[in-house]
């Protein structure tokens, strides 16, 4: 008999010395996106392994015990960036340091690259997926808020065709999505940033790398005069999904981005987020936070735009 | 590949190159890449730390990119090259990150520093000329709990000076030499 780790359902919970590892399941690695489709079609029990930087952590600890993992890493084709017609087409198999290095990212959509640069460490940066990320839909992790914040639109594939569904509506709560059994994120379509973007992504953590008590992001572009044209504001780890601060959009829309005037927007942002109490903060905290964060990363957005007087470019 | 349900917990065959030697091996599926080193395959200088890809103990270097071995399955690893702090050099033969780390003193109980080199050597081959502050983010994913890092980062920087004049690129691997990103 050839030695080998025993399943994790031998470990008792009393056991001094416990190592956490996945119980067994049917793994199936399709080596087409046709196959795989066909797989999640027929293993209703079924989980798709991206990255596994979150699934496989949870099935660790017996939070999740899926019965067949159909492992999409092998599939052609889903970790490119493609632009066209003003708009970037992010494969969901990229990985998060292929999102931070990417050329094409860094120019077109510097965003998506600071937000992934913020993900964990290096390690999970290497092996986690854009797809994944979103897929698992941390309500405080950085993609999904992102995601949110720019008006991504999710490219969701079943045997059945191929679906888009706006990312504010893919996120259901937490850790819920609008994928159907059988389904999977296959990319992710955004604008590319014009050169006068600005944007401001701001965390609230403890420690490098952590999930964000708060986290908050904005788009601000503005006309030669300073005034808004487009602002977008969305912030994670103060709702069951990353949530769009409407009440604070609109009073930016078309208005001068003066320092009052952002002052003004911070102010509306407690009264439009859910947050709930856990070990890492209160539910009092992270609605005081979510103001604060909101306001810097509106500030840092303002402060990168290609059009206030004070940056030429 | 395939293991059907009436299959679970069935071995398979694994082929994949090991600090620059072909190895071949059987694994379950849900054996994760770290059991397989440690259990399978005696590579103990993989470390079990936290078992959910957070302390940086279990680094490996998959094809020249750094990896959290725990969060990896032991199959997914087929045709390709790991390699552990064992494939970066060996007793007589250290690597300068390795002889830095004895001359700066960078290890108390040692149990994190297998997987610092190997996150300090895909750092410096991927940033030539880093900060100290940048040192400091680079390991901020891998935790020690003797140190207090200062001596970890100064073994660092120390190496630093010593990749001048090799065109940009990290002192090579025993073996197996770095390729970069995994994309």
């Amino acid at each position: 008999m050839r030695a080998g780790f025993p399943a994790s359902a031998s470990w008792s919970s009393t056991d001094p010395c416990i190592l956490v590892y996945p119980s067994p399941f049917a793994y199936y690695a399709p080596a087409n996106l046709d196959e795989a489709l066909a797989l999640l079609a027929r293993l209703p029990e079924g989980k798709v392994l991206a990255g596994g930087q979150s699934l496989i952590p949870l099935m660790s600890l017996g939070l999740a015990r899926p019965a067949a993992l159909v492992d999409v890493n092998d599939l052609p084709g889903l970790a490119s960036v493609t632009e066209a017609n003003g708009h970037l087409t992010i494969g969901a198999m990229i990985r998060h340091h292929a999102l931070e290095t990417s050329p094409a990212i860094q120019r077109r959509c510097p965003l998506l690259a600071e937000a992934a640069s913020l993900i964990g460490n290096i390690r999970v940066r290497h092996r986690g997926t854009l797809g994944g990320s979103l897929a698992h839909a941390d309500p405080a992790a950085e993609l999904p808020l992102v995601a949110v914040a720019m008006g991504a639109a999710l490219e969701i594939r079943g045997e059945g065709g191929v679906r888009e569904v706006a990312a504010e509506e893919f996120f259901r709560g937490y850790l819920l999505t609008d994928l159907a059994p059988g389904e999977m994120v296959t990319g992710m379509r955004i604008s590319a940033f014009p050169p006068t973007m600005g944007y401001g992504l701001v965390e609230l953590v403890r420690r490098a790398g952590d999930f964000a008590i708060v986290a908050a992001c904005a788009l601000v572009d503005m006309d030669g005069a300073g005034r808004c044209r487009h602002v977008s504001l969305a912030l994670g780890g103060v709702g069951p999904q990353p949530l769009r601060m409407r009440r604070a959009e609109a009073l930016l829309t078309d208005r001068t981005f003066t320092d009052r005037l952002i002052e003004e927007a911070a102010d509306a942002v407690p009264d439009e987020v859910s947050p709930e109490s856990d070990i890492h903060a209160s539910a009092t905290y992270r609605r005081a936070m979510a103001r604060v964060m909101a306001r810097r990363a509106l500030v840092m957005a303002r402060t990168r735009a290609g059009n206030t007087p004070d940056r030429s470019r | 590949m395939e293991i059907a349900p009436r299959d679970v917990g069935e071995h398979v065959r694994l082929h994949f190159v090991l600090n620059g030697r072909p190895v071949d091996t059987w694994v379950a599926p849900h054996e994760t890449l770290l059991a397989v080193l440690r259990d399978t395959l005696g590579a103990t200088e993989v470390k079990y730390g936290c078992g959910e890809g957070v302390c940086g103990t279990c680094t490996i270097l998959l094809d020249g990119a750094p990896i959290n071995a725990c969060l990896m399955l032991g199959v997914q690893v087929r045709g390709r090259e790991v390699t552990t702090v064992k494939g970066l050099g060996t007793e007589g033969d250290l690597h300068p990150l390795q002889r830095a780390f004895v001359a700066q003193e960078a290890a108390q109980c040692g149990f994190c520093t297998p997987g610092m080199l190997l996150v300090a050597h895909a750092f410096l081959c991927e940033h030539p000329h880093p900060t100290r502050a940048e040192i400091r983010s680079a390991i901020a994913g891998n935790l020690c709990r003797c140190t207090g890092y200062t001596r970890i980062i100064d073994a660092i920087a120390a190496c630093v000076g010593l990749r001048e004049g090799s065109r940009g690129t990290c002192p090579p691997l025993t073996g197996t030499g770095p390729k970069g990103g995994t994309v």
